[in-house]
């Protein structure tokens, strides 16, 4: 340290400017804001639950299982996503599909997502493009590990996220713990 | 009749200065979160609320005092239990008398009556504020010994000893400002800092003695127990006197801090920013250097006073959080060589200069 350092007043100076600075700056953007200004942000907060970040439209989310016109998956039950899954996360349970030019369906189609691991290894091996990661939604939580796996009927009903990256289906929050 | 007029004026004084300290008191906690929120480009704590108003965040010293309130009242097996309990009121206590012998105001004329605008009138004023804030520390040093736990008593030692190293530099760097006006009393102090120097400048204590209120700032921070200086406590890394407080008795200490910033601002602006004096407003009016002038009420220039005392106060508190929330935190043994061999000496070197100056100019 030299001797203007070693006396510290500078030092402090400097950095109560440097403080003071980023407190006027975004003092004045805040007040900017609360006068109609509504581009100006004193904050790089993002105040989540209201406000959320954008989302690039490749990220991974919550699973879906895409159906076809008359709402049945369009799933064939070929196993192939089950076999890649490295977390082995995947169930099926295959049976017959009722119009003759299809041959399967499945009967069940769980997702433990207390296990899976997001690597969308399932939407990349699919021959169908049955399966989906794009429902925008992140907040999938649970009180208990069986509410953690999701069936066929639940990934059915999930839509994808609107253009704006917003998901459309409801997030699926847990109002309160089970007893 | 008299007698109750006394009493009631007596009263309201007090009262007056009460509520300012403890309301400021509990602002700051609400200060404290959004200076350093907007300072480090956040937001801070905004989600407390009544009926869905958050008044910006407002509501969060309320609720975490209820919060205090209601959390368990622990206190150790081993623990003394009457200087147990008794330490966080000595320290609080302390703390909120200090401000008494401030002026906020000159004096009030109400009939044939003059109040002076200060809670206690007192001669010796500075050396009460001093010996009151000195006093604090035995309740610091009361809880780190009374919790029954060695790292409680490392930090009550630890406390003692900072508050010994700072009051030294307290007391010698304001020996100055009394050498200047040449009174005790903080009254005098105030209203001596009306006069002009050369006729323009006001005669304020940070223009007289711009060294001695450098010197005053930093002990005054050291003596509040706060960041750079809150090695004492160190709240997140090394553990303190307050260890094993907990709900309100803790809440105590935490306003005792926030107390002993309102009144280091306010000592800072009774010596040496003027107190209650707006410049160039005397008691009929403002006169000003270039000859213009403007009269106002007696009541006016109160108002105008006790607004001017308290802007002056916030302002203080403003850069008190912001060296707060800027500066890292010294080390106990850097505090207690920036005690002794740099505040120290160089207060005893700004009374010899003041001395001189003094001497040369001859006396006011």
């Amino acid at each position: 340290m030299n001797l203007g350092q070693r006396f510290y007043l500078r030092e402090v100076l400097s950095g109560l400017g440097l403080t003071a600075g980023h407190f006027f700056r975004n003092m004045g953007k805040h007040i900017a804001r609360s006068l109609g200004k509504k581009d100006a942000r004193g904050a790089v907060t993002i105040q989540y639950p209201e406000e959320r970040r954008p989302l690039s439209p490749r990220l991974r989310t919550l699973h879906r299982l895409v159906r076809r016109e008359d709402g049945s998956p369009r799933c064939v039950a070929c196993m192939m996503c089950e076999t890649v899954c490295p977390a082995r996360c995947i169930y099926i349970v295959a049976e017959e599909h009722p119009n003759p030019e299809i041959e399967k369906m499945p009967q069940r189609f769980d997702i433990d997502l207390g296990k899976c691991v997001f690597c969308g290894y399932c939407v990349e091996a699919c021959p169908e493009d049955a399966i989906r990661m794009d429902t925008g939604i992140l907040e999938f939580s649970a009180y208990d590990r069986q509410s953690m796996i999701y069936t066929k009927e639940r990934l059915l009903s999930l839509e994808p996220a609107g253009t704006d990256g917003r998901p459309r289906s409801p997030i699926p929050i847990p109002p309160r713990r089970h007893p | 009749m008299s007698l109750v007029a006394d009493l009631g004026i007596a009263f309201g004084r007090v009262a007056f200065v009460m509520l300012f300290v403890l309301n400021t008191a509990a602002i700051l906690g609400w200060v404290e979160r959004k200076q350093s929120a907007i300072m480090q480009d956040r937001i801070g704590a905004n989600r407390a609320s009544i009926f869905g108003i958050r008044a910006l965040g407002l509501f969060h010293p309320l609720a975490d005092t209820l919060k205090m309130l209601t959390k368990e009242d622990f206190r150790p097996a081993r623990a003394d239990k009457v200087l147990f309990s008794l330490a966080p009121f000595v320290s609080v206590v302390f703390a909120l008398v200090a401000f008494a012998s401030i002026p906020f105001g000159d004096t009030l004329t109400i009939g044939d009556r003059v109040i002076p605008l200060q809670a206690v009138t007192l001669n010796v004023g500075i050396l009460y504020v001093f010996a009151m804030l000195s006093l604090g520390v035995y309740g610091v040093m009361m809880a780190g010994w009374s919790s029954g736990n060695n790292f409680a008593l490392l930090g009550g030692q630890r406390a003692a000893a900072l508050m010994i190293s700072a009051e030294i530099a307290i007391g010698a760097s304001v020996m100055g400002v009394i050498m200047i006006y040449g009174s005790l009393n903080m009254m005098d102090i105030a209203r001596a800092q009306g006069q002009l120097l050369w006729g323009w400048l006001p005669k304020w204590g940070i223009i007289t003695q711009p060294l001695a209120f450098i010197l005053f700032l930093t002990a005054g921070i050291a003596a509040t127990k706060r960041i750079p200086f809150d090695f004492p406590e160190g709240e997140s890394e090394i553990i303190g006197y307050n260890v094993e407080y907990s709900g309100m008795k803790f809440g105590m200490f935490l306003m005792t801090d926030m107390v002993e910033t309102t009144v280091l601002a306010g000592l800072c602006t009774a010596l040496f920013l003027g107190g209650w004096q707006v410049p160039y407003l005397y008691a009929e009016g403002f006169h000003f250097p270039w000859g213009a002038e403007l009269l106002l009420s007696p009541l006016a220039v109160t108002v105008l006073q006790v607004s001017a005392f308290v802007t002056k106060v916030a302002v203080m508190i403003f850069i008190l959080m912001l060296i707060r929330w800027t500066l890292p935190r010294f080390r106990y043994d850097q505090a207690m060589k920036l005690g002794w061999l740099g505040l120290f000496p160089l207060s005893i070197l700004n009374i010899v200069l003041t001395g001189a100056l003094v001497l040369a100019w001859g006396a006011r």
